[in-house]
């Protein structure tokens, strides 16, 4: 098995790419069940979607300084409903697992696989069929879901929008996500090249390795509440509705049992992409690596006790909602470490300020904004003040996009010469990286300040006062789409233009860098034998 | 198996994992997807306290009404397949496909069997005019209500669930048939029956919450 690989054939041709299989065209891909054709699969299925999801969010910001010059009330509540179910449920969810970590994981620990193959197959298609679900929803008759994101009870259940379907695409989502999570805390488990001791492992890895378990416990929870609603709207079942008995603060409880959760599923592999980037590009090994490991594992475990700090105002008793504020508070420290050791990596390295680590550092300094104007939201009394309005919009974008989303594109540009085997240019990059950077902020900064102010979230025409503000934000938004574009049209080039890529540009030390670029189909002609930890052994090439 | 020897000079652990005949990490994957069902089931479990704790009285009094005798027949069906199948992977491990394979029919009967009593217990609710939404169960107490509308979902739910673990146990059937799954290579079954005991598990809270709690 192992001899089949390399013999007689120069890496080009051997590369995972010319893998023959039994199907052809665009059926080799979607048979396939080699983790680097599903990741590469996911990678181009979400990058899609989110493209479609800025998209919706440059639209929201263009009607907010013009109400009704281009969406109507009702069209407005629908592009903002379908922007935050894109970008949840199908961008940054399965995000940096299903992409990165699909391609990487089984490398990273010197596999030639994940520990189920097909079943990783099943996620993709279960996700693809998820997706299909959610967009007929838009489409066929009736008005696309106006519910926000949430899905809140009762306005979900007595709607005459398709709420029914997009929950349905949600649940098949939700399958997905938990069968890829399974997966890989069992690929984790059990795959490990010899030697790879359990605190070896790359930190991505272990990241992965955390979001695994919160994916497991977390999304059936999520689960069984949109069951709930469809039970709700087809049966009439009243688990929700007062007069049936039921209680509208149960379906917050519920959602947001699996989905303050889910923000962990995000921005874990987030943090183990900063954790792979950090020591590569400053040429020294990581600091604290056991301190990021546990930091890790407490995020996970105690970010499942601080859900009703989503609903300081909705109705709880002040016991809970002081015990909820305080565990806030205990969520946040882990993170803090994890910020502490990045910088300390980089004290007196050799720093090289490559793009990647560009998009780094943009991740630490957005995400210590969002981190700490959390614990704005998580105190009791500021809460009062600040809910519902866009200081709650600027914090969770600055921790979802400035965190997620800018170590998505970290990462998207550290391993896309090992993914495709070409280089970016740099200078583009860069450039991109620029207009990208200075437009996130002027876009997001002005709804902290616009919050403060008391501007209220999801309304279609915010009072006039706030007009100042918006212009400047919604103008930020266009330098954040022009620093995307320049991005993506850079990458896209590089595809089909790009130099190639030696096995290791950027001297990782990890076991990606080690084999060719793109990588062979069955990855390592022999499984490594590891003997060290993870960082500082790579050598540019 | 000459290939596991082989690579048995690295790790012990992952050597099998590598050769691609991994138990261990089937019966890993098996065990945490049954943590998802036991918290996709926890969801409605936590909505059954919170309403019982704030209707004690009226969930007291609709719990009267369920069938104790059906109920108790279905707990003994269920209980009974779950020591079927667990004889059935016994079997398999010693190598006695025909006895496996009787096992497995017998645990296939006793979910219908147990489908079969529920199709009856439900019609008789039906017919009296409770089920979720109806005029007559509108018209009576809230916690009553709910209670009604819990036993649907919760049973309904459950309900499925042996109808899948019945076709999973099928196919393995099949797959026993067929050899694929024999005295080396049983985790398939075994994974099937664990499934099986949790879909019991489940029922056996569901028989005191629903019909001996009165």
């Amino acid at each position: 098995m192992n001899e089949r690989t390399m013999d007689n054939k120069s890496p080009e041709e051997s590369s995972f790419y010319h893998e023959k299989g039994k199907y052809s065209g665009v059926l080799a891909w979607l048979m396939s069940t080699d983790h680097k054709r599903i990741g590469l699969m996911y990678l181009g299925a979400l990058l899609s979607f989110f493209s479609v999801g800025v998209t919706l969010g440059v639209l929201i910001r263009l009607s907010l300084i013009a109400p009704g010059a281009i969406l109507n009330a009702q069209q407005y509540n629908e592009v903002f409903t379908v922007h935050g179910i894109i970008q949840i449920f199908l961008f940054i969810i399965p995000g940096i697992p299903v992409a990165f970590g699909n391609f990487f994981l089984p490398i990273m620990i010197g596999a030639r696989d994940v520990a189920f193959p097909r079943l990783n197959r099943l996620t993709l298609w279960l996700y693809l069929a998820g997706a299909a679900i959610v967009m007929l929803s838009l489409f066929i008759k009736g008005a696309p879901p106006d519910t926000g994101w949430t899905f809140y009870a009762p306005y979900s259940i007595q709607t005459k929008a398709n709420v029914s379907l997009a929950v349905l695409g949600v649940f098949v989502l939700g399958f997905s996500s938990i069968f890829t999570g399974l997966n890989f805390v069992t690929t984790i488990h059990r795959m490990r090249a010899p030697g790879m001791e359990w605190f070896r492992l790359p930190l991505f890895v272990w990241t992965l390795y955390a979001t695994g378990w919160v994916q497991i416990l977390a999304t059936p929870v999520l689960a069984i509440t949109l069951v709930f609603i469809v039970l709700g709207r087809v049966f009439g079942v009243g688990f929700f509705d007062p007069s049936k008995g039921g209680d509208p603060i149960l379906y917050e409880h519920l959602f947001w049992v699996y989905s303050h959760p889910a923000v962990y599923i995000m921005v874990l592999p987030a943090m183990g992409i900063i954790s792979e980037i950090m020591p590569t590009f400053s040429r020294r090994n990581i600091f604290g690596y056991k301190a990021i490991v546990f930091s890790a594992l407490a995020i996970a475990s105690v970010g499942y006790f601080v859900w009703g700090h989503h609903m300081f105002t909705s109705g709880m008793s002040d016991t809970a909602r002081i015990v909820f504020s305080f565990i806030t508070f205990l969520v946040a420290v882990p993170s803090g470490v994890k910020v502490f050791n990045w910088v300390a990596t980089l004290y007196k390295g050799s720093i090289e300020v490559d793009s990647p680590l560009l998009f780094a550092l943009s991740f630490i300094f957005l995400f210590s904004i969002g981190g700490l104007t959390g614990l704005i939201v998580g105190s009791l009394a500021p809460n009062l003040h600040v809910h519902g309005t866009y200081f709650i919009v600027a914090h969770f974008h600055y921790v979802m996009f400035g965190g997620v989303g800018f170590s998505f594109l970290a990462g998207l540009h550290y391993w896309f010469p090992k993914m495709f085997g070409r280089m970016f240019s740099e200078k583009v990059a860069k450039i991109g990286w620029f207009f990208f950077f200075i437009g996130f902020n002027v876009l997001y900064f002005s709804m902290f300040i616009l919050g403060y102010q008391g501007m209220p979230r999801r309304y279609f025409e915010p009072p006039p006062q706030y007009h100042g503000w918006s212009v400047v934000s919604t103008v930020g938004s266009w330098l954040l789409a022009l620093g995307l574009i320049i991005i993506f049209s850079n990458l896209i080039s590089a595809l089909f233009k790009g130099p190639k890529a030696s096995s290791n540009p950027w001297g990782g030390g990890t076991l990606e860098w080690s084999i060719p670029s793109p990588p062979p189909a069955e990855n390592f002609i022999e499984i490594p034998v590891v003997d060290s930890g993870p960082y500082g052994h790579g050598k540019r090439e | 198996m000459a290939m596991e020897k082989e690579s048995n000079a690295g790790t012990a652990v992952t050597a099998e994992a590598q050769s691609g005949v991994d138990y261990t990490g089937k019966k890993i994957g098996m065990w945490l997807f049954l943590f998802t069902e036991l918290l996709f089931f926890g969801g409605m479990f936590l909505l059954y306290s919170v309403f019982r704790s704030q209707y004690p009285a009226e969930f007291h009094s609709a719990a009267q009404e369920e069938n104790l005798l059906l109920g108790s027949v279905n707990t003994t069906i269920l209980l009974t397949s779950s020591f079927t199948i667990a004889v059935a992977i016994a079997a398999i491990r010693k190598g006695n496909k025909i006895f496996s394979l009787y096992m497995q029919t017998a645990t296939i009967m006793f979910g219908i069997c147990f489908l079969i009593i529920k199709y009856f217990e439900w019609s008789a609710k039906i017919s009296k005019g409770i089920y979720p939404d109806s005029p007559a169960l509108l018209s009576r107490e809230k916690g009553e209500i709910l209670f009604f509308s819990l036993y649907y979902v919760m049973t309904g739910i459950h309900g499925i669930h042996v109808l899948i673990g019945v076709i999973a146990i099928a196919i393995m059937f099949v797959y026993t048939r067929r050899g694929v799954i024999g005295r080396d290579n049983f985790a398939k079954l075994e994974n099937t029956g664990l499934y099986w005991h949790f879909v019991d598990i489940v029922w056996i809270y569901l028989f005191p919450l629903f019909y001996l709690i009165t």
